[in-house]
């Protein structure tokens, strides 16, 4: 498969065969009892890379957080970090440090006093620790509440005391447990970017949990979907969106239209298939399938077009009639219901103020998109 | 919202009050009587508060149950603190629902059995009977308090404030005397302060395990009413009455000082906004 390009810095370690893995879960399994949360899961990361782990809750990535922060132990399988097995090495020997998700800021200390905690255990000298101190406050634009305690800030000034207190050991890897899921929607967007230029700035290592798909999209370097205790998927943000490997992932990651068919022809990359209402659909670029083969065709409502006219040049055309219409602003959001039942998600930024002769329900129109615009699925 | 105070329940919240509280009322006034006779009312007078000073006998009895109290509420909130602990953190071991079983049952055992199994355990051993014995006694009964309203505040405590100090690089020791102490501080000290005062008024496991020389206050009052009340047993009761309604006062005026400043703090913080 070509790339697909990346959108952010030149940093891929992943596709260097060279690299040196950071982090290593090797064929790890956890058990509670009769529940797998971690099902025989293999991941490698790397040095400074923004990490995430996206799943539905219980699908095991807090859980693989917690084994590697030394709260879990795997029932078997292990976990490295930069060489090192981490096998009974205690939650507080190790080179990590964790944001919680719920903060778990001491309520009995100040500001200071609860970044300044971790540098007490390490006996560092008293002025030392006022400095790094000041330094975290600082880095977190707090400097102003060193004093106050943890009830009398707000939500968002608790999520930033949160990280300066895990970073003020300078771990190797920084852990962070839903670190936005406490914030609302504003406040979030803008501590996404604030994170990313700190893990830039920094040059550390983080390994992020979340359910929130857009936080993982815009804030990793690469991800990985999980399900049920296994990776499903890892790879970049474009190319989870893009090249899903599978229907769960497609599915997960935003919204998607799905035309399960039968592979018909499949010859030197284009591949042809007959979808359920017996349509054929050209495919730009197949994975080595079998002819004969059930496939899913896999299309992003924004790779399609709706049109009143029939378009000439389109690989594929699907008619049917206007379902549903959600404007959003930026775009509006066509559900087109085909002559066969089946409602097809189609959506057409609004790249000019006024439409004349706009859809509206109940039009007829065309849905239509070139061979490359959808991934074919075999699984 | 006038007409919610009714003449029953005016009625009610009076009798309720008197059946409570006047007989406390009437032992009050009574130590300040002029005359001897307890029921004989003669003007008002502090004689008794002054020869309660040179009875040698109460004053003694009045130190001993100071001295028991005070070591056994510490010993028993230590142990006490210390099964809490145990109880809630190691959820799944072998045995937990007998071991919390054992815990409780003093709770509910007729005192009467516990003080005289007490006495057949220090009898068995060979301990003369007295101010260790007393002092055990009271350490065993008033620790499972201890563990109840010390496990109470520990179900409700965010473990994840433990594994944070650990994460920064504490053992599970220190975690425990720099975190998870200091915040269920004010559960440890009502303990204490429980274990305290039941030790204080305990008459029963007393008489079964102390002995010569180690009296406690209850004991006496009780040894000396039986030869007829004076109005000196009055007096040390109502001092008895006044320490005990000072520390409770004071307790509730700060716990309510400090939710009131706490309140007002969050709603500052609130109002300030996000950010």
């Amino acid at each position: 498969m070509q790339s697909l390009g990346s959108t952010r810095r030149s940093f891929a370690p992943w596709a260097d065969p060279d690299a040196k893995p950071y982090i290593r879960f090797e064929n790890v399994t956890k058990r509670f009892g009769d529940f797998i949360a971690v099902d025989d899961l293999s991941l490698t990361i790397y040095e400074r890379e923004f990490f995430a782990l996206l799943g539905a809750s219980g699908c095991g990535k807090t859980t693989l957080l917690r084994m590697l922060a030394g709260f879990e132990h795997p029932t078997s399988g292990r976990v490295l970090l930069d060489g090192q097995d981490l096998r009974g090495v205690p939650p507080y020997r190790r080179p990590v440090n964790m944001m919680f998700q719920s903060y778990a800021l001491f309520p009995h200390m100040d500001v200071a006093s609860n970044i300044a905690f971790g540098l007490k255990q390490d006996g560092m000298q008293k002025g030392e620790i006022a400095e790094r101190v000041a330094q975290m406050l600082k880095l977190v634009q707090l400097e102003p509440f060193a004093k106050r305690r943890p009830h009398q800030l707000s939500g968002g000034q608790r999520q930033r005391v949160a990280l300066a207190r895990s970073l003020a050991k300078r771990p190797k890897v920084l852990l962070l447990d839903e670190p936005l899921g406490a914030l609302d929607k504003k406040l979030r967007e803008e501590t996404q970017f604030e994170l990313m230029d700190l893990q830039h700035e920094l040059g550390l290592t983080f390994i992020v949990v979340t359910h929130d798909q857009e936080e993982a999209m815009t804030m990793a370097d690469r991800i990985a979907v999980m399900e049920k205790g296994r990776v499903m998927q890892v790879a970049t943000p474009a190319e989870i969106y893009e090249a899903p490997a599978s229907r769960f992932v497609a599915g997960f990651v935003g919204s998607i239209n799905m035309f399960e068919g039968v592979l018909v022809k499949a010859d030197g990359g284009a591949a042809e298939i007959r979808d359920r209402s017996g349509a054929p659909l050209l495919v730009g670029e197949a994975p080595a399938a079998a002819p004969g083969g059930t496939v899913w065709l896999a299309v992003r409502p924004e790779k399609m077009r709706v049109t009143r006219e029939r378009p000439p040049e389109a690989a594929n055309v699907l008619e049917g009639e206007i379902w549903d219409i959600a404007y959003l602003g930026d775009m509006t959001v066509y559900n087109v219901k085909l002559d066969d039942g089946r409602i097809i998600k189609a959506s057409m930024m609004n790249s000019q103020r006024r439409l004349e002769d706009a859809l509206t329900w109940h039009d007829r129109a065309w849905i239509s998109f070139p061979a490359d615009a959808g991934v074919l699925l075999t699984s | 919202m006038g007409g919610t105070w009714g003449r029953f329940n005016i009625a009610a919240i009076v009798l309720g009050f008197a059946f409570l509280y006047l007989p406390i009322l009437l032992l009050v006034v009574y130590s300040f009587n002029e005359s001897r006779l307890v029921t004989v009312w003669a003007g008002f007078s502090t004689r008794w508060y002054a020869s309660l000073l040179s009875n040698d006998g109460l004053m003694d009895a009045a130190w001993v149950t100071a001295r028991v109290a005070f070591i056994s509420a510490t010993v028993a909130t230590v142990l006490g603190t210390m099964a809490a602990v145990a109880l809630t953190r190691y959820t799944r071991f072998r045995g937990r629902l007998l071991f919390s079983g054992l815990i409780f049952a003093p709770l509910v055992m007729p005192e009467v059995i516990t003080g005289l199994s007490l006495l057949l355990l220090f009898v068995a051993v060979g301990l003369d009977r007295g101010f260790v014995t007393v002092t055990l006694a009271h350490i065993t009964f008033s620790m499972c308090f201890v563990a109840v309203v010390v496990q109470s505040r520990l179900v409700s405590f965010d473990r994840s404030l433990e594994e944070a100090a650990m994460d920064l690089g504490a053992t599970p020791l220190r975690a425990f005397f720099q975190v998870t102490l200091p915040i269920i501080m004010p559960a440890v000290i009502s303990g204490w302060m429980l274990a305290f005062t039941l030790s204080l008024d305990d008459l029963v496991i007393a008489s079964f395990t102390s002995g010569p020389g180690a009296t406690t206050l209850p004991m006496k009052i009780y040894s000396q009413v039986r030869l007829g009340v004076t109005p000196e047993i009055n007096a040390v009761s109502t001092i008895l009455i006044g320490i005990v309604a000072l520390g409770v006062i004071a307790a509730s005026i700060v716990n309510k000082r400090r939710d009131v400043l706490r309140r007002r703090e969050e709603n500052l913080a609130r109002e300030r906004g996000e950010g």
